[in-house]
Order: structure tokens, then sequence, then C-alpha cells
């Protein structure tokens, strides 16, 4: 059990020596792809084990919880390192691609790796310290892939990215501070049974608006997007792929957590601020979008309109705006991840992202066409793709909670990303090519082609059935919500069977001085 | 790199000492003050110096492999130290104990899982202070 829960880190971290020490050869690509297929299988693994038994966690080095680090998977860890597991493999294949040698001789794909081990530490973690190590890691990772190649817009981009996130890091390390000041304890299921205890309500209220504050930029929410405009239309497209999919929802993941998990004594106020900060980013993210005019920068500003669904469904806190919650986080990094991976073809094939610079991609790549129709239409809402059903819900479970106003703001943003949806298509695929080329796909190596459309085929596909079998997937959503509502579980999983390990681990740890 | 006799003649003799206290640090850390990290920032000061003295290209000569590998094989020994515990049946990261020459009132030499993972953290911050030193060298 220990190790189906620590492979997930483990093998990234493997991957980025071999791939690292390979660097200069072919081998280093392959080790990627290779690395993250074994990841996938090992989040597989998991997530069965987790479907089965419920709740599993391992104390890390047999140091009993709460003293120990913990790692533990809910259904909710589980299915975030299964996606994981399914967009990195999808990014190493098209990185194949879509990266140079310069870069590769760099380190790409020991950061990439980095990044991997970073983000799946970080959902299976099950203490809140180690959670802050986890986005360290993957603030150094994600700052080394952002600006490998330093261009100038690389650096200004990612100037403002680092920056912004150590902001985030230093107060979420403040409040980790407060809070142990308060309770004593920095494990997360051990946190919920200690915050009940707390007799300074006010003072714990404060703390998990610090918490609020430190993964709303990591989540990139409204008011605290600014960066991720800022930065993601300028990596390499895996890059950026791999961030739009997996890097904003680490910070919606912890806020799902930390507000189901440990501040859940004052619901009416933290959620309610939770509810308006929904609101208004997705309409902000949405407006800024429509106001772009890049393929790239459009989809940077429809990540912040997104999160805000997310964030809805944590912020409604009843157990269907959970279900929402939960699938449209999975709906999402598929689709999302998706699109820039269409981004890069189509600048590959049309020579730029700039909607005014490029056109006729559907006369002439159809099958791009149909590509980027599939996550575009689904981001949008349009039956039978996923995003409506995850979007449905949301708006069934905001109509159930008489939150008629925040129904109407989700309606109405569902409809403006239409909106932007079409200017793309409008401008990139229906106008001819201002130039008068014709950009075709056959004119991509083949290989180069399969590289880059295996991956989007196969996340395409994935797409449609969610959408055209929506059914298991919100079984698996209400279960998962259902665990994320009632921790007992949780705690029990965690605590529980520490209690049986510390007896067990009590002659282990005294071996070292046992011969005195 | 500075051109000055009486830092080449000291650092001749720093860089050794540097080195050879680095190792003693890494050796007392688990038990005493030390351990892996201080003793890696010890042991890149040693070459810092050298670097600052000869210049980063006999520096690079010096050190045979490239500073950013060594720090990635610093990884991956930290990582097998963690994951050597699977072979005992323990979780990740468990401490493996061997004690040489144990009787029955001395423990004999200690040797332990602990003390590889120090030496990968040793490696890696070496590396990486020494990538970072470097390239800062060369680019002035």
């Amino acid at each position: 059990m220990s190790w189906t829960l620590a492979s997930p880190i483990i093998i990234p971290f493997a991957t980025a020596v071999l791939a690292f020490l390979f660097r200069r050869g072919p081998e280093g690509r392959w080790l990627s792809v290779i690395g993250a297929a074994a990841l996938l299988i090992a989040s597989g693994l998991l997530m069965a084990e987790v479907w089965a038994e419920g709740v599993v966690a391992a104390q890390m080095g047999g140091w009993a919880a709460p003293f120990g680090i913990t790692l533990v998977a809910d259904l909710l860890s589980a299915v975030m390192v299964v996606i994981t597991g399914i967009t990195g493999l999808a990014v190493a294949v098209y990185a194949l691609a879509d990266v140079d040698a310069r870069k590769e001789e760099l380190g790409f794909h020991a950061l990439f790796q980095v990044l991997l081990a970073g983000v799946c530490g970080a959902f299976l973690t099950g203490d809140i310290f180690n959670l802050y190590v986890w986005f360290e890691v993957m603030l150094i990772a994600s700052f080394g892939l952002l600006i490998l190649g330093g261009r100038r817009e690389q650096l200004d981009g990612g100037v403002k990215y680092v920056t912004l996130n150590l902001v985030s890091t230093i107060l979420f390390l403040s409040a980790v501070g407060l809070l142990y000041g308060m309770t004593g304890t920095l494990n997360m299921a051990d946190l919920h049974g200690a915050v009940q205890e707390v007799d300074n309500p006010g003072l714990l209220v404060t703390v998990a608006v610090m918490f609020m504050v430190a993964f709303g930029v990591k989540a990139a929410v409204f008011p605290l997007f600014f960066w991720l405009p800022a930065s993601y239309h300028t990596p390499a497209f895996s890059v950026s792929a791999i961030f739009a999919g997996l890097l904003t929802k680490v910070g919606v993941y912890a806020l799902v957590r930390v507000f189901t998990l440990i501040f859940t004594t004052d619901v009416a106020y933290t959620h309610t601020i939770l509810l308006w900060v929904a609101g208004l980013t997705m309409i902000t993210g949405v407006l800024g979008a429509a106001a772009m005019n890049d393929f790239r920068r459009i989809l940077s500003f429809h990540i912040v309109s997104q999160i805000g669904y997310m964030i809805l469904g944590l912020a409604l806190f009843t157990p269907l705006a959970i279900v929402g919650a939960v699938f449209y986080i999975v709906h999402h990094i598929i689709v999302k991840a998706n699109l820039f991976l269409v981004a890069g073809v189509a600048k590959r094939i049309a020579g730029s992202t700039d909607l005014a610079a490029i056109g006729g991609l559907y006369r002439t790549a159809p099958l791009l066409g149909l590509l980027f129709l599939i996550p575009a239409f689904s981001l949008a809402g349009f039956p039978p793709l996923s995003g409506f059903w995850a979007k449905y819900v949301l708006v069934k479970a905001s109509l159930d909670a008489q939150s008629y106003w925040i129904a109407a703001v989700a309606l109405v943003v569902g409809l403006l990303t239409i909106y932007s949806m079409t200017k793309i298509w409008g401008a990139a695929f229906w106008t001819p090519h201002p130039e008068g080329r014709a950009p075709r796909l056959t004119d991509l190596p083949a290989r180069d082609r399969a590289a880059l459309l295996v991956p989007i085929a196969s996340l395409a596909a994935l797409t449609c059935v969610i959408g055209f079998y929506p059914e298991p997937f919100v079984v698996f959503a209400e279960r998962s919500a259902a665990q994320l509502l009632d921790p007992a579980a949780y705690v029990g999983a965690v605590l529980g069977e520490a209690s049986g390990a510390a007896a067990e681990a009590g002659p282990g740890l005294a071996e070292p001085e046992g011969g005195q | 790199m500075m051109n000055s006799v009486i830092l080449n003649a000291a650092t001749r003799l720093l860089v050794s000492l540097l080195v050879l206290f680095s190792i003693y640090m890494l050796l007392r850390g688990h038990n005493l003050p030390g351990g892996g990290f201080i003793g890696g920032l010890t042991g890149a000061t040693g070459f810092v110096l050298y670097a600052i003295a000869h210049g980063t290209e006999a520096t690079r000569a010096a050190l045979r492999v490239e500073p950013q590998n060594i720090a990635m094989i610093g990884l991956g020994v930290a990582l097998a130290a963690g994951v050597s515990a699977a072979i005992f049946g323990d979780a990740f990261f468990t401490g493996q104990w061997l004690f040489l020459g144990a009787t029955e009132d001395d423990k004999g030499l200690p040797l332990s899982s602990v003390l590889v993972f120090d030496i990968g953290v040793y490696l890696v911050v070496f590396g990486s202070i020494l990538t970072l030193v470097l390239a800062l060298e060369e680019e002035v």
C-alpha cells in the first residue's frame, strides 16, 4: 500500500535523473515518454486500490501520523494523479516534436518530470507543510520550464510568474506557521479534529482567509490571476499545455482539500467569500478572453474563467455542487491541455498564434479543425460533450441552493465562452490566410505529425467518451464528493492506521540505540 | 579570475582542506551538527575558491564531471536510499541499519541508508551551487 502511494512521486523523480543524464541524445526524450507511461500505469494502480478499498494512507519512513509525513489518497487525489498521468504522457509524446534539441540539452525533460513529481506530491500528501514543499518543487520546475530558451518575453513572463507565486508561497508558509501555533499539528487529518478545539474562532477564520489568498494566487482566481495571462503564452507549447492543464488545478485542489477537510468551522463566512470570488473570476476571465486576439492569450484567460466554475462548486458546498466541481476539474484538465496542444500545431503549420496573422486552417487542414472543435465546444459547454455535463451539474446545484444569480452568471459566461471560441474558429479556421498560405498538416514530417496529433486525438477521444458516457464519471464524482463532505474515512485512514503503525514502529525506532 | 600570488598559494592549501572538512561534516551529521546540506555547501566553497583563483575552465577540468550532472546523480542517490527500504519490505524512506561487528555491549560500526541519503543531499547541494556559481562567473 505504501508503495502504490509513493510510486507516482518516485517514478517521475527517477525519470528526471535518467532523462537529465541522457539529455544530449535521443534517449532522453524517450526516457521521458517511458517515465510518463509508467506514471500513468502507477496512477491507474493507485486508482484501482482507492476504488476498491476507500481512502488509503501510508506513513513515510514508518514515522507514525501525526508526527511523520503521511501520503494519503482519497478518490479526488487518485483521480487527480490519474489525470496528471494522462496529461503527462500526452505532453511527453507531443514534446518529441515540439521541443528542440537546445532546450533538451538545457534539461527540458528533467524539469518536466520534476514538475510531474511535484504535482503528484501535492495531490498525495496528507501533511500541510509537505504540501508547501511540493508547491516549491513545482515552482522551481515551472520557473525553469518557463524561461527555458531565454527569449526576452519569456523572461518577462517568468519574472511576473515567479514574483507573484513567491508572494503566495510566503503567505502560505505564514499561514501554516500560524495554524501550527494554534493547533500544534501539521497533519491535515489531525488538523480536521484540532481546529474544532481552537478557542479563538476569529483567528481561525483569518488563517483560513490567508490560505484562501495563498491558494487563490496559485489557482489564478479573481483578483489574483494577473500572473497567468502574463506568462502562459510565452513558453514552448508543450510547457503551456501542461501548465494550463495542471498547475492552476493544483491550487484548486488545495482549496478543495483545505476547505472541505480543515476550514469547515465557519462555512457561512468563508464559503460566501468563495462564492463571490467564483462569480467574479468567471466574469473577468471570460471578458479578458473576449478582448484578446492571440490564440494562446485567449485560452489563458479562459483558464481563469473556468477556474471560477470549479470554485463555484466548492463555494456552494452542497453534495451536488462538489460533484460538479470534481467533474469539472477532470473535464477541464483534459480539454484545456488539448486546446493548447492544438494551438501549437496551428502555429507550426500556419506560422503564428496571432489570430490576425493566420487563417484558412479549415480548408487545408480539416482534421485539425475537427480536433479543435471537440475541446473548444466542450469548453463552451455544448451537449453532448464533457463540458456540458460539468456545467449542467453546477448550474443545477446553484439552482437547488437558490443562488439564482450565480447560476445566471455561469450560463452567461458559458455563452461568452462560445463567443471567444467562435472568434478563434472564425479567424484561424474560416477566414483565408492573410499571406495567402495554405497551411497543411502534410507539410509536417510524418514523425512530427504523429507525435503532435496522436496526443491531441487521444485527449479529444477522451473528451468524447466523458461526454457520451457521463454515467460512470458522475457516479465516480458522487462517491468522491461524498468522501470530501464526510472526512471521517479520510481521518480514520490516516490516524487510525497510525496507532497500529506506532506500536509496530516502536522497537524499530529505538533500534539504533538498542545496544546501549 | 584573479591573478594574485597569495590567493593562488592559499587556494592550493584551502581547497583540499575545505573538501576534507566537508566530508567530515557530512559524516558526523547524523548525530552531531553537520550533514549533507552543510557539507555540500562547504565542499562547493572549496571549488568556488578554486574558480576565483584559477578560472572556471580549470575548475570544470578539476571537477571532471559537469556540476549539473553531479547534482542529478545526487538526486538519484538520495532517491535510491529511500527506495532501498522496499527490499526490506518497509515503507518509503524507512532508514535501514547495519551494525558491523556488533557484540552484546558494543553496537559496532553503524551503517545506514540515512547516510546514503545524506551523501545524495551532499551531491545535490554541491552540484547545484557549482552550476550556479560557474554559470555566473562565466557570464561576467
